[in-house]
């Protein structure tokens, strides 16, 4: 399925706030993201969202990470929102800090997002994620997914993909990459926490991603959102085509977009006509030794048997989850 | 009011007396009473607006209360030993960013191997992150000591670190004097933080800092420290008239007037040290003790005074620096560094070995001392595991 | 107490920091031509009018069609659309039906009563136009709005030429046609039917322009050889009794032949049904794939039940009997040949449907004018005849013989006469490059067929379908893919991670180069191909 362009005039409810002129460009010009940057876009796209949503009450802690550097260097701050950034791997206890801080001084109105990259969702902050789920802090978390520790240089992270080349994954002769594990899944581990709200979503698809902030930033206790946001220069891909690849993540089934509440699944976005994954793969430098002179045809099945396994589980074919 | 307390309750007590509104707390072997002190007076309702947070880790601990102080709140924190160095990098976080939270570190001695008991260890290892780090000597004191942290660390922008001795002292039952609410309101006002996470007014919180600035930034940190030796001074005198008790400030003189050897150390050891220090000044020995209350920022000038005279300085600590020895004498020596006075250190104490008077009188009637004395090694255990030929160890001095 | 130094910022300090120094490629917005205005004849320009359509603007997308075209509803009906043919929604889900939305925007200006605005004479020469078909009112349509005094002469008793005398009732309802002329002589444009020029060039003195639009009338000649039958009728002359005065014709009978292969032979045979006839035959020299008839209109005439014989030529003609001669044809090399074969027929008339040609009666007495060896008259590339002063249009000189063509050509025909008339030369337009489907991104478009209208399966002279609905016009309209010009998705403004697209009170959009990076997400994600990206050579 096709998701309409970002100023529908045709649907008004497929009109986005990216698309008005009053969006709060809640991280605004100026940040230093590479060319074509994902995580600049969904951050922009998920934060102005829930501005819109709250009257502009929010207050965003930042975990470090690309997101953290490009946007807040002295003597320059690219956000236009109340933000804080204090460590890598405490984001989430921050916020549950900042939540606790609103809640005992009758600010419950002001809504508190905690953001950070895969690595500091998925590895080094996974700890106090757990925690501020497992005490159902009042906190939206957000996780933008590059899959990998970009701000570093490209290393693994525990969502990287399997066969994918990071720094620490350099495909040799008989290695062909990241092993070919599941990862770190970490909506899933969100999910068993059985916090009131669970989401994916991806920068393929702003209609859902401001869907699911406004839905998930009014509802009291822990919120995950997991937003899926392609990296041309970790992925190696041209910087125009981040939305396409984003796009192409979702329909060939590597990335579902659901809904869970409450530790049950609710909700799917299916996708009509699945790709072969090889669409989503080809394009990017980083699969680029799948199909090589030297590739082995089995590798792209187990990324396939991924999907395949996906679209069955998420009921991405419309079938019951 | 007089109340015989656990050195933990006590300090519960004056903890919520200053009306903190978050509190965060993680039981990481070794923790005191204090947290749980507090919860309780929380959850019966004694102590209201309140946030109690129980969190997963010492490293959640210190980061609730950084978010909470960054929202614009009083917060609180305590820890000890292993749990501080499992917080250390927030540690530093919290000082950078120039937030006036409360934490009481209940001293233990930090391994492996893994040992509750107290010493100074934990305190050493972050004795530079920029923390004001304050020292008690009785519980009395730990009690007066977090009032007037509280209203140093909103006065300065910094965070305070209040350091207890574990078990000796907040394990201790002894007679306090809590002040009533009323009082304390009257000594402490609202906090009312110049910065915060306000929507009316967004800031960005947190930078990078590149090699162009980042010089500067440190510098001012360290300026900043310097110049609260002034207002730990001040809010001192502020609670000697409010309260009438002579407690805080940057050093305890004891005796040290017309002292020729003198004794320094931090924390409640200085009890001990001073029931010595009577005993041998009965026979006109001319003792004196200064225990430093204002660990960091370090008194520099007000101890090159009260030292002034002394042609003898011991330094007792309660830590080591291992592969170089004393830390606190390292530092003592640098205040006498222009002075013709001896000094010498005592490592004592370490993982919460007794310091009796016993072997501090032992220790003072000797006609000479090493420049270093572990005082109470078992030398017999030293020597048995070094079983080689030219070990000539004579209790400890190596 | 002081703020911290360098930890705390105020927001959104980073405006200071030009990010478009980085850039090494620009995104530009560009203008392309759609594929369905690039190959209207008229010229019209289809998609601003489909988009005026889709946002319920439908006299300002009635403006937009007349800017071109005086005959949207007759247009709607008779062109033969090559813009669907080109349009790039053919490659996605079927085009847009422009043709039918025309059609339907044209019907609901009559109804709801639509002018032209009045236009006051601001010169004072006078100019004839001899001909009152498509060519010739479209021609006095745009001179009356260049301020010129216009009359129309015309031989018949209603004006129309050949969408009235050529084109059949069902296809083109009269009231259409009256309407649409109505609009033109109340714009102030004088038409005098029956009237009957004896000599053209005695006009030449009382006009300062004379525009030919006198159209093929004349039926071509063959070389059929015809014994003992009344029942031999010329398509046009057929088709000019049914309008004006049908009492005398004589009955066409049960079974009828149509000889020939073009719009007109489909038309007969189509009429001939409609007057009775039970058993209606076409028969072509060619493959039915070679028929210059229009593919839609052969379909239609099969669903009718006409038969077409392909392959075959009428050699001669004996009372009843119809004899036929079977042809070879080559296909790659176009080259028609008789075969040995022979065949009989049977009719009780036969309609021949074979071409026409000018009447060059009416041209004597002028030298001059050339009448080519096709039979038309040959003309320059400003549309002027050998003689200065008078001009030609319509099928007296165009090959193709269409409404659309004669449209197209009088709206050329009236701006060199313009020229021509103002002592200048006509500045050809420069059209820019057509926009291809690859250069689309139609992720954002969902699959949706075209909204379907339903047709009746009587055999009449009404029409068989009717026009779209507002709802349907806009549903319609909105499939159009806006090919080349940016419609405002704002896909730009919101995907730019730099936020360096500026939306411009009036919905406009422009790239704030002070931030822009270069990444071209902009470009891939425009829809319809009108961000382009450039080296940047600053």
């Amino acid at each position: 399925m096709s998701n309409p362009t970002l100023g529908n005039r045709l649907s008004k409810d497929d009109i986005t706030i990216q698309s008005s002129s009053n969006r709060n460009n809640s991280l605004t010009c100026g940040h230093r993201a590479c060319q074509g940057c994902g995580e600049a876009l969904g951050a922009r796209c998920a934060i102005d969202a829930a501005h819109h949503a709250t009257g502009g009450k929010i207050i965003i802690v930042n975990a470090t990470g690309c997101l953290e550097v490009f946007s807040c260097s002295f003597p320059e701050s690219a956000w236009n929102v109340p933000w804080f950034h204090s460590l890598f791997g405490n984001a989430p206890a921050v916020a549950s800090g900042v939540a606790a801080a609103l809640r005992i001084t009758g600010k419950e109105d002001i809504r508190v997002i905690a953001q950070g990259g895969d690595g500091a969702t998925c590895d080094i902050g996974m700890g106090c994620l757990s925690g501020m789920f497992e005490r159902n802090d009042d906190v939206l978390y957000i996780c933008y997914d590059n899959q990998a520790y970009m701000n570093t240089g490209v290393q693994r992270s525990g969502a990287t993909p399997p066969l994918a080349r990071t720094a620490t994954t350099v495909p040799h002769k008989n290695y062909l990459g990241n092993d070919p594990q599941i990862g770190k899944n970490i909506s899933q581990i969100a999910i068993a926490h059985e916090i009131p709200y669970v989401a994916t979503a991806s920068i393929g698809n702003i209609q859902d991603i401001e869907k699911k902030i406004a839905k998930a930033i009014h509802i009291r206790g822990s919120k995950y959102l997991h937003i899926h946001v392609p990296c041309p220069l970790g992925w190696g891909f041209p910087t125009s085509e981040t939305i396409r690849i984003a796009k192409l993540a979702i329909q060939c089934g590597l990335f579902p977009l659901f809904e869970a509440q409450y530790g049950k699944l609710y909700g799917s976005i299916p996708i009509d006509d699945p790709i072969p994954v090889e669409d989503y793969l080809k394009p990017q430098k980083r699969f680029a030794h799948l199909f090589g002179k030297n590739a082995t045809p089995d590798a792209v099945s187990v990324l396939q048997e991924v999907a395949n396994s996906n679209i069955v589980k998420y009921g991405l074919n419309g079938g019951d989850i | 009011m007089q109340y015989q307390l656990e050195g933990s309750q006590a300090i519960a007590k004056a903890v919520a007396l200053c009306r903190p509104k978050v509190i965060c707390a993680y039981p990481i072997t070794p923790q005191t009473h204090i947290v749980e002190g507090v919860g309780e007076i929380i959850r019966s309702g004694e102590l209201l607006n309140c946030e109690f947070v129980i969190v997963e880790s010492e490293m959640a601990a210190l980061s609730v209360a950084i978010g909470a102080q960054a929202a614009g709140v009083r917060s609180y924190t305590a820890t000890s030993s292993q749990g501080l160095l499992y917080m250390i990098e927030a540690v530093y976080n919290a000082s950078g960013l120039e937030l006036p939270i409360i934490m009481t570190l209940g001293n233990r001695a930090i391994g492996s191997p893994i040992n509750i008991w107290n010493d100074h260890s934990d305190a050493m290892s972050v004795r530079d992150s920029g923390w004001i780090i304050l020292f008690a000597e009785t519980n009395q004191e730990a009690l007066d000591l977090h009032i007037q942290a509280f209203k140093i660390a909103e006065s300065v922008g910094l965070p305070v670190m209040v350091c207890v001795d574990g078990f000796i002292l907040t394990h201790a039952y002894e007679p306090v004097d809590i002040p009533s609410q009323e009082e304390v309101d009257e000594f402490l006002p609202l906090y009312n933080p110049a910065t915060s996470l306000d929507i009316h007014k967004p800031l960005a919180i947190g930078t990078m800092v590149s090699p162009e600035y980042f010089m500067e930034v440190r510098y001012l940190a360290h300026k900043k420290q310097m110049d609260s030796l002034k207002i730990i001074q001040c809010v001192r005198d502020e609670f000697r008239r409010k309260f009438g008790r002579d407690s805080g400030g940057l050093l305890r003189e004891y005796m040290t007037e017309d002292a020729e050897t003198i004794i320094v150390t931090l924390g409640s050891v200085a009890g001990t040290i001073k029931d010595v220090v009577d005993d041998l000044n009965l026979q006109e020995k001319k003792i004196g003790v200064i225990s430093i209350v204002s660990y960091r920022p370090f008194p520099i000038d007000a101890l090159k005074d009260s030292l002034k005279k002394a042609k003898r300085v011991i330094v007792l600590e309660k830590s080591l620096a291992v592969g170089i020895g004393g830390i606190l004498f390292q530092e003592i020596e640098l205040v006498m560094k222009d002075t013709d006075a001896e000094v010498f250190s005592i490592i004592a104490g370490l993982g919460g070995r007794n310091i009796t008077k016993f072997m501090l009188q032992e220790y003072l009637s000797r006609k000479s001392c090493k420049k270093i004395t572990f005082l109470g090694l078992k030398e017999e255990i030293i020597t048995k595991e070094y079983e080689f030929a030219n070990f000539c160890g004579r209790e400890g001095e190596v | 107490m002081r703020k911290p130094f360098a930890t705390v910022l105020e927001a959104a300090t980073s405006l200071s920091n030009k990010t478009g120094s980085w850039r090494t490629m620009r995104p530009e917005y560009i203008k392309m031509v759609p594929p369905c205005n690039s190959t209207c004849p008229v010229g019209e320009n289809i998609q601003l009018w489909l988009s005026l359509a889709k946002t319920e603007k439908f006299q300002e997308a009635w403006e937009i069609i007349t800017e071109s075209n005086p005959f949207p509803a007759i247009m709607g009906r008779v062109c033969y659309h090559t813009c669907e043919k080109t349009c790039n929604r053919e490659q996605f889900d079927g085009a847009v039906n422009i043709n039918l939305l025309e059609r339907s925007i044209g019907d609901m200006a009559i109804a709801q009563g639509w002018s032209f605005r009045k236009i006051a004479p601001c010169s004072e020469k006078k100019i004839l136009i001899v001909g009152s078909g498509p060519s010739g009112l479209t021609a006095a349509y745009f001179l009356k709005i260049l301020g010129y005094n216009v009359i129309v002469y015309e031989s018949h008793l209603k004006p129309g030429g050949m969408m009235r005398y050529g084109v059949p009732k069902y296809r083109l309802p009269r009231r259409i046609i009256d309407a649409e002329i109505k609009r033109i002589t109340d714009m102030g444009v004088k038409i005098i039917c029956q009237k009957e020029i004896a000599k053209i060039r005695t006009e030449l003195d009382n006009f300062d322009v004379i525009y030919l639009a006198i159209g093929a009338c004349k039926a071509s000649k063959t070389d059929i050889e015809i014994k003992n039958t009344p029942h031999i009728f010329d398509a046009v002359d057929l088709f000019g009794k049914l309008e004006d005065d049908f009492t005398n014709f004589p009955p066409l009978g049960k079974k009828v032949l149509v000889y020939g292969g073009g719009n007109t032979a489909i038309d007969a045979a189509r009429t001939a049904l409609r007057l009775g006839a039970q058993d209606v035959k076409i028969i072509y020299r060619r493959t039915i794939r070679n028929m210059p008839s229009h593919e839609t209109e052969i379909n239609e005439a099969l669903a009718e039940g006409i038969e077409i014989l392909c392959l075959r030529t009428i050699n001669s003609i004996d009372g009843n009997k119809i004899f036929i001669n079977k042809m070879n044809y080559d296909e790659k090399y176009d080259i028609l040949s008789l075969s040995k074969e022979t065949e009989i027929l049977h009719a009780d008339s036969v309609i021949l449907a074979i071409g026409q040609s000018v009447d060059e009666s009416i041209l004597k007495g002028i030298d001059g004018i050339k009448i080519s060896e096709k039979g038309v008259i040959e003309t320059d590339k400003n549309m002027m005849t050998g003689v200065s002063g008078i001009f030609a249009g319509g099928d007296a000189v165009s090959g193709k013989r269409t409404v659309t063509s004669a449209i197209g050509q009088a709206k050329k025909a009236a701006k060199c006469i313009d020229a021509y008339l103002r002592g200048t030369e006509l500045i050809p337009n420069i059209r820019g490059e057509v926009v291809n489907f690859k250069k689309l991104n139609t992720d954002y478009f969902n699959k949706n067929a075209r909204v379907g209208i339903a047709k009746s399966n009587d055999i009449s002279f009404e029409e068989k379908d009717v026009s779209y609905s507002k709802n349907e016009i806009i549903t319609e309209a909105s499939r159009c893919f806006s090919c080349g010009n940016c419609f405002h998705c704002d896909n730009c403004y919101g995907y730019c991670p730099d936020n360096a697209i500026i939306k411009c009170p009036d919905g406009n959009l422009e790239i704030n180069y002070d931030y822009c990076k270069g990444c071209g997400i902009c470009a891939t994600e425009c829809p319809c191909g009108a961000i382009k990206m450039i080296i940047d050579d600053k």
